[in-house]
């Protein structure tokens, strides 16, 4: 079958491109500061300001289990044309979900968790949509906790991704070359019995505490 | 000796002092056994950048004027990354500060490649002065709008403009000295990053008194007389590269390794205001690029206009 090999050669040539051009544009680094680069199974939920958010995640996990991390992205944004249908499925490897709750016939929670049992890391952004307003970290949506709910083993690692609205605001195609940091936490639990509130709580200002600049970036 | 002669005896004498400062710091290390001082790890990390960084420079010099234009062309692009992370731009100021990467910094480094004076040396002064705001206003958005044009500004000075005159040295045409201009740039990195390195090394050693405590914990004044006067000295020491008498290349080191000092402590400054320690982290044990190259960003306009003016007809 040369079309699909030609498809997943190109697949790798644009991830290896997509990361190389991240690298240059915004030099990023990860600060593990809550836990190490482990292959461990995790969920790196993250706050969600520009497309490129889980690029810059993806580009500071070692190369060796960068494959087996598969970000969660809307059905129908990369389902919109041939060249998204391309970078989300082949390149990225994208678990797609439908957010329109009325019209889907898939539950996004059933397809997270059937990835997990696949053996992949998720990279969920539990905002639910872009932050592009002047709040430092929108709400979080239910999804996080009916992961957690549905896979109670799962490890919830909080990522902060400095600057990358900078980069790319809304609405541009042409990034602005600026440094962007991505800090990564301590791994969060569900505990025994945890309610909804107290664990979307907990997830959210363990995100937010690794918002805060510091002195020496 | 010819000029290529010179070049290369002059890179092997940096790389004896490399080597002999890797031997240092590989028997420092050892001495401390399992476990090496943050300070000495931090010595080693330095000398290994500092490998990587010659090398550099020498595949530029082999590439010709080309790979020296280039390769400072890269310098000002990470540098202006780094100097526009700690301004406080806002979404409004996108397309100028596109422009000001894809646009003001190539043009720069192209009207120094086809040597241009009458243009390069106004260019960003003059023109992206005037021009940048208008970009910049068309937007509409007036929150805090001198600060962000004047933020915008100075790093294109100190980034692509200011840095862009290491390069441009290759542009003077000094009677008798043709064919020999890389040197010119050989003497102003080597003085001033000497100098850096020296100030550090004096400072370690003897330094007591802080020069500017408010400023930067680790200038002291033993490391500043010690490290200018020395690397004044080796200024002086390699007046056979330049144009230079004797005592005039003294004093023109004299002059860059001061201008060299306070640009650090400017950018130290700046680095204070903002809350970061380093301006990156690109290059191991250093900081980023503009920690390595604040004094040379001082100290080449200064020393480009003072050799135009008295070396060139």
């Amino acid at each position: 079958m040369p079309a699909s090999l030609v498809r997943r050669a190109a697949a790798g040539l644009t991830a290896l491109a997509t990361i190389g051009l991240a690298r240059i544009v915004t030099g990023v680094r990860g600060n593990w500061v809550g836990c190490t680069p482990a292959p461990a199974q995790r969920v790196y939920f993250a706050n969600h300001t520009s497309h490129g958010d889980f690029v810059l995640i993806w580009t500071v996990l070692p190369q060796a289990f960068r494959s087996r991390t598969r970000p969660v992205a809307a059905a129908d944004y990369w389902r919109a044309d041939a060249v998204r249908r391309f970078l989300g499925a082949d390149v990225f490897n994208a678990v797609l979900i439908d957010r329109d709750a009325t019209a889907r016939t898939a539950d996004p929670i059933a397809e997270m968790a059937a990835a997990v049992d696949g053996g992949a890391s998720l990279i969920f952004f539990p905002e639910g949509t872009r932050n592009t307003g002047e709040e430092r970290l929108l709400p979080f949506k239910s999804g996080l906790f009916r992961l957690a709910s549905a896979r109670p083993a799962l490890e919830f690692v909080p990522v902060w991704i400095e600057n990358l609205n900078r980069v790319m605001p809304k609405g541009v195609f042409l990034p602005v070359p600026l440094l962007c940091t991505v800090t990564l936490g301590a791994p969060l639990t569900l505990a025994e019995g945890e309610e909804r509130g107290a664990f979307l709580d907990r997830a959210r200002a363990a995100l937010l505490a690794l918002s805060v600049k510091e002195v020496d970036r | 000796m010819t000029a290529g002669e010179q070049t290369l005896s002059l890179f092997l004498g940096v790389l004896a002092v490399l080597a002999l400062a890797s031997a240092v710091g590989w028997w420092l290390a050892r001495r401390a056994g399992d476990e090496p001082s943050p300070g000495v790890e931090n010595l080693n990390a330095r000398i290994k950048a500092w490998w990587v960084m010659v090398a550099l420079l020498a595949v530029a010099f082999l590439c010709g004027t080309g790979g020296v234009v280039l390769l400072f062309a890269f310098a000002s692009f990470f540098a202006l990354r780094e100097f526009l992370t700690l301004t406080e731009t806002r979404r409004g100021d996108h397309w100028a500060l596109a422009a000001m990467f894809f646009v003001v910094l190539p043009v720069q480094y192209w009207l120094i490649w086809i040597d241009w004076y009458g243009l390069y040396s106004i260019f960003v002064p003059v023109y992206v002065f005037l021009l940048l705001p208008i970009v910049a206003v068309l937007r509409g958005d007036t929150t805090r709008f001198m600060v962000r044009v004047a933020e915008m500004q100075w790093g294109l000075m100190i980034c692509v403009f200011c840095l862009s005159h290491v390069p441009a040295l290759l542009t003077l045409d000094i009677p008798g000295y043709q064919g020999r201009e890389l040197l010119l740039i050989c003497f102003l990195v080597l003085v001033v990053q000497s100098s850096d390195v020296l100030q550090y090394v004096f400072g370690k050693l003897f330094g007591r008194r802080k020069v500017a405590p408010s400023l930067s914990p680790s200038k002291t004044w033993a490391g500043l007389v010690g490290g200018v006067l020395s690397a004044s000295l080796l200024g002086a020491a390699l007046w056979w590269i330049t144009p230079f008498s004797v005592p005039q290349a003294f004093a023109m080191a004299l002059v860059i390794t001061l201008l060299g000092f306070f640009g650090g402590l400017v950018m130290s400054a700046i680095k204070r205001d903002r809350g970061v320690k380093d301006w990156g982290r690109m290059i191991e044990g250093h900081g980023g690029m503009l920690d390595r190259l604040d004094s040379v960003v001082f100290a080449a306009p200064i020393f480009f206009h003072l050799v135009r003016y008295w070396f060139t007809p």
